[in-house]
């Protein structure tokens, strides 16, 4: 049980219980980015407002396990009022602290609160869930159309798909 | 059928002498037993068919079809009989209705290439089903998108069911095959497959049906059906992965042009011209996986000797168990609720992510499948993204099916449901 209490602390479970900044579309938002995990469907589309350089609103929307969920929302708290380049060394740590088993150990210090994601380093199959808002968050900041996917396409192939329903 | 077969039938299944049969299952995963309920993605082996396998290895091993040494002789004939075996698990006229590939995969794009291909033309369309796992929609778009075809989609009902009152406006003068799965691998479904085919051959129309998920559960006759092409993983029913094989029709097989080149397909080669081997071979391609083949018979002829309706049975009984058991727990809901169903259970739970619900239960030693099973159109069909999933075989139990309940409401109490 212990390690799965590490996965699900506390504050993780609450967040995902009432996420913040859900399903808010902030006034004057001027970039977006919408973040899919192919394996699980778990997606959220990131909208920020971004002035001076400045992450001046910050929301999501969108549907995920407990753990991206609550990324997420930790997410949007963590990175509003901080500049551009405080937000890209935040999505940097947390990506080096849920991503390495040794991380830098200055990064603990530079992630504060959102230390309770390092639960997600003992399974693997999660660590995804973590990162997808993050990434997403990331790919708004830097203005990249389209979508962020967890499993890299090589390619997307159509087919017209006719009547049925 | 004897009247010693038929009263062997009746007696219900003994698991724990089955289980002895099965490694894998006795061991601890996360300090608790193995409840291994994720069968539909694969099957775990009996010592038969590990037997089998390294047997091969240990005495037999030798390329097929090409030596005149014992060895070689002796692989041919153990591969050959695996062919043997598949067809009469099938009920297929002749051995060589049978050909080994990989997996169903593999068989459908088979038929995509060789067999549809060739007859397909723009503005021609291929009717699959709502239900259809990623494997039996993919190769017909990637052929559609060749050809300038079209997809046509038979929907499901709320329960999960064909709308058959669809098929007959579905099948059209434009369509040039049917393929459709015998066992939905994400609800369960049994599809009605005997009047499913005599609905489409009325239009002139062959069928190819998906039986990955049919064979380890229901007898199967491919002359009663009267279906084209059955298609079916090994490893799906007790046997080895990278084995499967495609029946098809006689004359089929023998209308269509090889699809890969290399080895045992050939006849003769010059640099002018090749003449190719009558199928099954024409369509084997390069050293075949021979252990696969044998541990793949040696899987069928264990099923056989445990008796499928003795094992369909226990299994029937392990879903409606587990049916009413989920049922009880609050917030779940299930999806697909098929008059005629496999022992499969997909189900969604109020308040808990489906990969929620996969970690903790796998943390209570609990094996189950979660995500979208391979089925994205069905999963929007049903307004979900994903769904858990518990898959039953012949060796499970009803106690897992009370640990399943029980690990269920461990999920609600962690996520303070």
């Amino acid at each position: 049980m212990s390690d799965l209490r590490a996965l699900y602390e506390e504050v993780i479970l609450e967040h995902n219980r009432k996420p913040r900044n859900y399903m808010k579309r902030p006034e004057g938002a001027n970039r977006s980015a919408y973040g899919f995990n192919p394996i699980c469907g778990d997606e959220f589309t990131i909208h920020m407002t971004v002035e001076d350089g400045v992450v001046k609103d910050v929301g999501f929307e969108g549907a995920g396990c407990a753990i991206s969920t609550a990324s997420a929302s930790m997410m949007t708290q963590a990175v509003m009022g901080k500049t551009e380049a405080e937000a890209e060394a935040l999505f940097e740590a947390v990506r080096d602290l849920l991503t390495h088993d040794h991380p830098d150990p200055a990064t603990a210090g530079r992630v504060g609160k959102l230390q309770v994601l390092t639960g997600v380093r003992e399974f693997p199959m999660r660590v995804k869930c973590a990162t997808l808002a993050w990434h997403t968050m990331h790919a708004a900041m830097h203005g990249v159309d389209g979508t962020v996917n967890t499993e890299e396409p090589e390619e997307h192939h159509q087919c017209a798909i006719g009547g049925g329903h | 059928m004897t009247a010693v077969t038929t009263g062997a039938m009746t007696l219900p299944l003994d698991v724990e002498p089955i289980r002895a049969q099965f490694p894998v299952l006795h061991q601890e995963v996360n300090g608790q037993p193995l409840a291994y309920l994720d069968n539909a993605a694969t099957t775990q082996k009996p010592r038969a068919v590990i037997d089998a396998v390294s047997g091969f290895y240990e005495r037999d091993c030798a390329n097929v079809h090409r030596g005149v040494h014992a060895l070689s002789a002796r692989a041919t004939e153990a591969y050959e009989a695996a062919r043997g075996s598949v067809q009469r698990r099938l009920n297929a006229r002749r051995p060589g209705e049978i050909v080994f590939v990989r997996g169903a995969t593999e068989a459908i794009n088979l038929v995509a290439w060789s067999f549809l291909r060739p007859r397909l033309q723009a503005g021609d369309e291929i009717l699959v089903t709502e239900m259809e796992h990623h494997a039996n929609i993919v190769p017909w778009q990637l052929l559609c998108q060749q050809i300038g075809a079209q997809l046509r989609v038979v929907p499901v009902t709320d329960s999960g069911e064909l709308r058959l009152e669809a098929l007959d406006g579905l099948l059209g003068d434009r369509t040039r095959l049917l393929a459709l799965t015998h066992v939905s691998n994400a609800l369960g479904t049994i599809n009605p497959v005997a009047e499913i085919v005599a609905r489409a051959h009325a239009r002139g129309v062959p069928v190819l049906v998906d039986g990955a998920q049919a064979l380890p559960h229901v007898a199967m006759d491919v002359q009663a059906l009267d279906v084209d092409f059955y298609v079916f993983s090994g490893h799906k029913t007790y046997g080895p992965s990278g084995i499967g094989a495609l029946y098809g029709k006689h004359e089929h097989l023998q209308a269509m042009p090889p699809w890969q080149g290399g080895g045992e397909m050939i006849l003769s080669v010059t640099f002018d011209r090749t003449t190719f081997a009558a199928p099954p071979l024409r369509f084997e391609a390069g050293t075949p996986d021979m252990e696969g083949a044998i541990g793949l018979a040696a899987a069928l002829e264990w099923l056989e000797s445990v008796g499928l309706e003795r094992a369909a049975a226990h299994e029937r009984e392990l879903l409606d168990h587990a049916t009413r058991a989920l049922r009880s727990v609050p917030g779940v809901r299930i999806i697909g609720t098929a008059a005629e169903k496999a022992a499969i259970i997909s189900f969604t739970m109020e308040g808990a992510h489906p990969h929620d619900i996969g970690t903790i239960l796998d943390h209570e030693g609990i094996a189950v499948r979660t995500g979208h099973h391979c089925a994205q159109p069905l999963m929007r069909r049903f307004g979900v993204p994903a769904t858990a999933r518990a898959s039953f075989a012949l060796y499970n139990t009803h106690a897992e099916v009370e640990r399943l309940v029980e690990g269920l409401h461990q999920v609600r109490r962690v996520l303070g449901r």
